[in-house]
């Protein structure tokens, strides 16, 4: 707990703008599912015939995994693509159902001769719901909208996976780090900003529904008083500069280490400011990003762009994949630059007893053992051309079950604590060091070189050429060691990756 | 010579898979008469009453209010001059006393100040004193103070033609009794146009200075209380055998 609290000390500024920027994804998403879905809520409870269909839709909007729906979103233009605008569509999405059922179930709980005494009296249309059937739908809209926020608070921390900032930075952070302190460090707030929403408008159901004090107006407004309050207050803080060089990363701890070493390296040497949009949730997340211009610049490694991005078939030697790679980027408006220095291949790990105990050193050692092993793999791992089926066919790998599926961070985990019996890695992780792993030897080399090197887009380094001069300075100077110590010191050690990064840039300055 | 306050004529009217529930029905009501139809559930009295309102439109024949079609009239200015008096009352439950009488004068233009006074007398005139119960929620109300109340809404924008259906029908007879009393004293005040609707003969007899008998959508008799009372018409004393007390007249 302590821990806890010192996180949240030490980094109070971030923990400002990542619940602002949270608070403003709710505020708005919601806002907009409400400027929707009333109106259809409305329509629906009118044409009964047009509500089936319409709330079927929700439905199945409603059951898509939020993953799953920024994947779908990541290459529809102006709507889709990375940061807050493709979260905020996400989370209008969800928002949608909740919104309509409860209008449609509000309007039609409405006394039938309530309606019709409102009609004989001569009310028209307008007026029958803008006196009669909004206000007494109202405490069961409401409720909708409290689902909606509520669900909102909860996908939004999913958001972070595609830039859009929030909470879930801590969450993913602390997943990449597998740090528990950092996961609570976003989880916990966001907990509590779910309970105040939930809170807050429980009570605006319950005064709005209450007998005594039906003063609907006055309570309206006190809670737009404070909704707006909350949203002006979170737009100043998470405001970020605009005319910033954009730096992603992938959501592990390496990518994020490499992140921000761009960035330092960025502000430092080519003095420009930087926005991070760091932990994004994949490979083809951050490809779309450099894509669509949403990002300027990243690390990504040769292999992994020569057959997740360009569909290449798998190539080994290292020379020839780069400038494949090299050649393919430049096609399309973005520039490779020369490699960092180190190879992040896959590594197949097994705990170091089972090593030491049964003489296991290469991949091949492991085939025997593997008709009585578990395997774990993470998902990008299990899918892949160079992945698991290409590496199953090479070494005859046969495993008690098919592998499980699991996140390649918790993955190290689950190995040191025996729940599965070998995963495959990266070469570079410092959890190899802290969790007493051994990497097997690829004796028929099967995975391809996945050299790290930076990419960026064309325009940008054109425009700012400080940009690429620094970032040229970067090449050649991470070694394996250094990248393992790197990810060992912020994996294992728990070390600040700002000040890892800034040590590492202050010790290897030329 | 003016125009009758409603006229039906010929008025045939069905439920789309159902018997015709009225069939070539006409009936002419003068301005300032009470009349009271009396009939059976289902017997399309509800129906006659939602086609002065332009609730519902005739099938063939007209209704004419103020000597002009429903047709031509422009529903809420025809509902307007129209008050409407429900079983169910249908007050707004989000509304208070004050607020339910002064929604149509509101809707209307009327300045704050002249709603006020005007709820203050339908108030007064139904015997709620504004004080306190201006500011009472319907759901604090007696089933009786609910109905006077919305006998008030009904009057709000003083429409020369009332329309009431079973307006007492959910009352005790005590409440009952007191209800009738205030209907007379409210007349004899205001001498508006009538169209009450009951299943009870004995009530028909109490508020009615014309009746109409109804039978499967037809008019059967119609006429002075006393000239109803005498009717040998089967159909007529099936009614009056089912009341219970000797008319009062």
């Amino acid at each position: 707990m302590g821990k806890l609290f010192t996180f949240w000390l030490t980094h109070r500024g971030e923990l400002a703008v990542l619940l602002s920027q949270h608070v403003l994804l709710v505020a708005i998403s919601t806002f907009a599912a409400i400027a929707v879905g009333l109106p259809l809520g409305i329509l629906a409870a009118r044409r009964p015939r047009l509500a089936a269909p319409l709330v079927g839709v929700a439905n199945i909007v409603q059951t898509v995994p939020s993953l799953a729906m920024f994947g779908f979103l990541l290459p529809v233009p102006f709507i889709g693509g990375v940061g807050a605008r493709a979260a905020i569509v996400v989370l209008i999405l969800y928002g949608l159902l909740p919104i309509v059922r409860t209008t449609i179930a509000g309007l039609n709980g409405i006394d039938p001769s309530i309606r019709e005494a409102a009609v004989a009296m001569g009310m028209t249309p307008r007026d029958l719901l803008r006196l009669v059937e909004l206000p007494l739908a109202m405490p069961s809209i409401i409720a909708g909208i409290r689902v909606a926020a509520v669900v909102g608070v909860g996908s939004a921390t999913i958001a972070a996976a595609i830039g859009a900032g929030g909470l879930g930075e801590y969450i993913y952070r602390g997943l990449s780090m597998v740090d528990s302190t950092v996961i609570l460090a976003g989880a916990i707030p966001a907990a509590l900003l779910a309970l105040t929403v939930d809170g807050g408008l429980l009570w605006l159901e319950r005064r709005l529904s209450s007998r005594r004090h039906r003063r609907p107006a006055r309570t309206v407004r006190v809670a737009f008083a404070i909704v707006a309050f909350a949203m002006l207050s979170s737009a100043l803080v998470a405001r970020r500069s605009p005319s910033a060089i954009v730096v992603g990363s992938k959501n592990f701890t390496e990518q994020n280490i490499l992140g921000e070493l761009v960035a330092q390296t960025i502000e430092r040497e080519a003095g420009l400011p930087v926005d991070r949009r760091l932990n994004l949730g994949g490979t083809l997340i951050c490809d779309g990003a450099l894509r669509s211009g949403d990002l300027d610049v990243y690390v990504e490694y040769t292999g992994t762009a020569l057959t997740a991005i360009f569909h290449q078939p798998v190539a080994n030697d290292p020379q020839t994949v780069f400038a494949t790679v090299r050649d393919l980027y430049a096609r399309s408006g973005r520039t490779l630059l020369p490699a960092l220095g180190f190879n992040n291949t896959f590594a197949i790990l097994v705990r170091g007893d089972d090593a030491r105990a049964r003489g296991l050193k290469t991949i091949d050692d492991a085939a025997r053992e593997a008709p009585r092993w578990r395997a774990g793999f993470g998902f990008e791992f299990l899918e892949r051309p160079d992945g698991y089926p290409g590496l199953a066919a090479a070494y005859g790998l046969r495993f008690a079950d098919p592998p499980h599926v699991m996140d390649l961070s918790l993955s190290y985990r689950a190995l040191a604590s025996g729940q599965v019996d070998l995963i495959a890695g990266d070469a570079t992780a410092g959890l190899i060091r802290g969790l007493d792993l051994v990497q097997l030897e690829d004796t028929r080399h099967y995975f391809p070189p996945y050299d790290a090197a930076v990419v960026a887009r064309a325009e940008t380094l054109l425009r700012y050429p400080g940009v690429r001069l620094a970032l040229e300075g970067l090449s050649g100077r991470i070694s394996a060691d250094d990248m393992r110590a790197m990810n060992y010191a912020a994996d294992v050690e728990h070390k600040d990756i700002v000040q890892i990064v800034r040590e590492f840039l202050q010790r290897t300055q030329k | 010579m003016a125009a009758p306050a409603i006229e039906y004529r010929d008025v045939s009217f069905s439920r789309p898979g159902s018997a015709p529930v009225l069939d070539h029905f006409s009936l002419t009501v003068e301005t300032g008469d009470v009349l009271a139809l009396v009939g059976r559930s289902g017997a399309g009295k509800t129906t006659l009453l939602k086609l002065i309102n332009r609730l519902l439109l005739p099938d063939a024949g007209a209704v004419l209010v103020e000597g002009r079609d429903t047709r031509e009239w422009e529903p809420i200015a025809l509902r307007r001059r129209v008050g409407y008096v429900l079983q169910d009352v249908g007050l707004f439950p989000h509304m208070s006393v004050a607020d339910n009488i002064a929604v149509v004068p509101r809707l209307s233009g009327w300045d704050e100040a002249r709603v006020t006074a005007r709820v203050h007398e339908l108030l007064d005139l139904i015997g709620l004193p504004p004080d306190p119960f201006a500011s009472r929620w319907p759901d604090e109300l007696s089933g009786g103070q609910r109905q006077r109340v919305g006998v008030a809404r009904a009057l709000a924008l003083d429409p020369p033609v009332v329309l009431m259906d079973e307006p007492f029908g959910a009352l005790d007879p005590v409440t009952r009794a007191e209800l009738h009393a205030e209907f007379h004293r409210i007349q004899r005040r205001l001498g508006k146009t009538v169209i009450v609707v009951t299943h009870d003969m004995g009530e028909a007899f109490e508020l009615g200075t014309r009746l109409g008998v109804l039978d499967a959508g037809a008019l059967v008799a119609f006429g002075p209380p006393a000239q109803i009372a005498a009717s040998s018409d089967s159909r007529v004393r099936r009614f009056l055998d089912a009341v219970p007390a000797v008319p009062r007249g």
